[in-house]
């Protein structure tokens, strides 16, 4: 237990950053996550294939190698400067955002063509036929899977540890390295390891729950 | 061609597409053109920054450090099968203290980050004295992870086989050993299939944390070769980025391979979709309605189930 109240002030800074991490790549994620979506599933091809490609090379990289870039590529080139923490939330969020388009465009696909249709034939405009027909369906489909998304991307945060930005997974070194701190290696990461547990389940307790809430009964 | 989102085009959206045509290359030729012109202002161009890459001792030891990342993914790709096989079966036994701690077990497999995992192993075994080597570290990591996902996988696979599969199986005298082995287990691993590969690709893109507990791979190489002469920071990265692509993509071409034969062969013979509804509708077999018409005794003629 002495690694824990000893050294309580590094670990509530760890947790803030790995939420920190967590919320503005999940945010970054969203919100390039909905543009990449639409534009794969875009009536326009030019936009399909920019999505496709951005989809495919992101996701066919580690994440590593996005942090690589974002933290140690991109002071190279002469830009304002911007912290580590910054630049891993933009990493986080640029590689996340593609799952969150696939999950998206998933999501729409489960809604059958002739909902659409049938909306069409009685003469709602597009924007009715949207937020009154296919995107309620869509949105419920799209719930538990999105919430897996995120899951993942809260254990990705820790390879920010890997790029001296001070989340939880970087906790050991941070105690070990400075001498008159409690806890050997072990410890710490047991720790980390049930926070993460303890952060996960509650996460995929929430997934059940919303998933639940917003069935629908056929 | 028509989609749940838009109809066919009229002239009006025809013009509409055609902008937004125009606009989506304008802003994808404006962001990749601003990269490039970063790139060629901070000299990111320049001869000396690829230097490096000139020198044949540079490439074989880029082949070595592929060779460590390919040695990493291999083992950890079979340990992780064999793992996710044993938890899969382990987790659907009718034993409760088999079934019980191999649960507890994947679940929390699958809710450690696997970087915490292959720190635990580097850093944290050392604690109690035990010395690991990053290779092991790395693979001993990916195989727990990996194979509780993996176990995930077959067991729904399993699960979501039609019942009347496995009554078959027991019905001509199979124990069930045989059943999972010879009726249960062939069905699940064929319609998991691009599920297990697609997870393989995982495994694959986890191999570079290795990079971070100091494992000798790929990207551990990049980083070594952008502190030297010229400091080339993007260019290794970029040559490395490749290979990991490439290899990538191979494997999530395979899983899409995969997945297309599979559903061109379940056009042929019947074959389960895994679906919510599926599960659904094989909730109740002829078997139990037989049971149950039998329970009621002959001569009721209510037809339960």
């Amino acid at each position: 237990m002495d690694v824990i109240f000893g050294n309580l002030d590094l670990w509530g800074e760890a947790i803030g950053n790995t939420l920190l991490v967590f919320v503005f790549g999940g945010i970054i994620a969203l919100v390039l996550g909905l543009i990449v979506g639409a534009m794969r599933v875009a009536p326009v091809p030019v936009a399909r294939a920019v999505g496709t490609a951005y989809v495919n090379i992101i996701r066919n990289t580690p994440l590593t190698l996005v942090f690589f870039f974002f933290v140690f590529g991109y002071p190279v080139l002469g830009l304002p400067k911007l912290s580590n923490t910054v630049l891993g939330i933009l990493a986080i969020g640029i590689y996340t955002a593609t799952y969150v388009a696939e999950t998206l465009r998933a999501g729409i696909s489960t809604v059958s063509v002739g909902q659409a249709e049938a909306a069409r034939a009685i003469g709602l405009p597009f924007g009715q036929v949207m937020t009154l027909v296919v995107l309620p369906q869509a949105f419920r489909s799209v719930v538990p899977p999105m919430m897996s998304v995120f899951i993942a991307l809260l254990k990705n945060t820790t390879v920010a540890a890997g790029f001296s930005i001070g989340e939880l997974a970087a906790l050991r070194a941070t105690i070990n390295d400075s001498h008159d701190r409690p806890g050997s290696p072990m410890e710490v990461l047991l720790w980390v390891a049930v926070v993460f547990v303890v952060l996960v389940l509650l996460m995929s307790w929430l997934q059940r729950y919303l998933e639940n809430r917003w069935r629908i009964a056929r | 061609m028509s989609s749940v989102l838009y109809d066919v085009p009229g002239p009006r959206a025809r013009r509409r597409n055609g902008i937004l045509t125009v606009l989506t290359i304008v802003v994808v030729a404006a962001v990749i053109g601003f990269l490039a012109y970063r790139m060629a202002a901070t000299g990111q161009f320049s001869a000396s920054k690829w230097y490096v890459f000139t020198f044949s001792a540079v490439w074989s030891q880029i082949l070595e450090a592929l060779g460590n990342t390919l040695a990493a993914f291999a083992l950890a790709a079979v340990l992780s099968l064999v793992v996710g096989f044993a938890l899969a079966i382990g987790r659907l036994s009718d034993h409760s203290w088999v079934r019980v701690p191999v649960t507890v077990v994947t679940e929390a497999f699958r809710a450690v980050p696997v970087l915490v995992m292959m720190m635990l192993l580097y850093y944290g075994l050392p604690s109690i004295g035990i010395k690991m080597e990053p290779y092991w570290a790395v693979v001993l990591a990916l195989m727990a992870y990996n194979g509780s996902v993996l176990a995930e996988a077959l067991r729904a696979g399993i699960e979501a086989l039609p019942r009347g599969q496995r009554e078959a199986g027991y019905a001509i005298g199979l124990r069930k050993s045989g059943v999972m082995r010879l009726i249960l287990l062939p069905q699940a691993i064929r319609s998991m299939l691009p599920v297990i590969v697609a997870q393989l690709v995982v495994t694959m893109k986890d191999t570079a944390l290795g990079f971070i507990i100091t494992y000798p791979e790929l990207l551990y190489y990049a980083k070594l070769l952008s502190s030297q002469q010229g400091r080339p920071i993007l260019q290794s990265a970029f040559v490395i980025g490749g290979i990991y692509i490439v290899m990538c993509l191979i494997l999530s071409g395979i899983a899409k391979w995969l997945e297309i034969r599979t559903r061109r062969s379940s056009r042929t013979t019947p074959f389960p979709q895994v679906t919510r509804a599926t599960i659904a509708a094989h909730e109740i077999t002829n078997t139990q309605v037989i049971a149950t018409q039998f329970d009621a005794g002959p001569g009721s003629d209510s037809r339960k189930g």
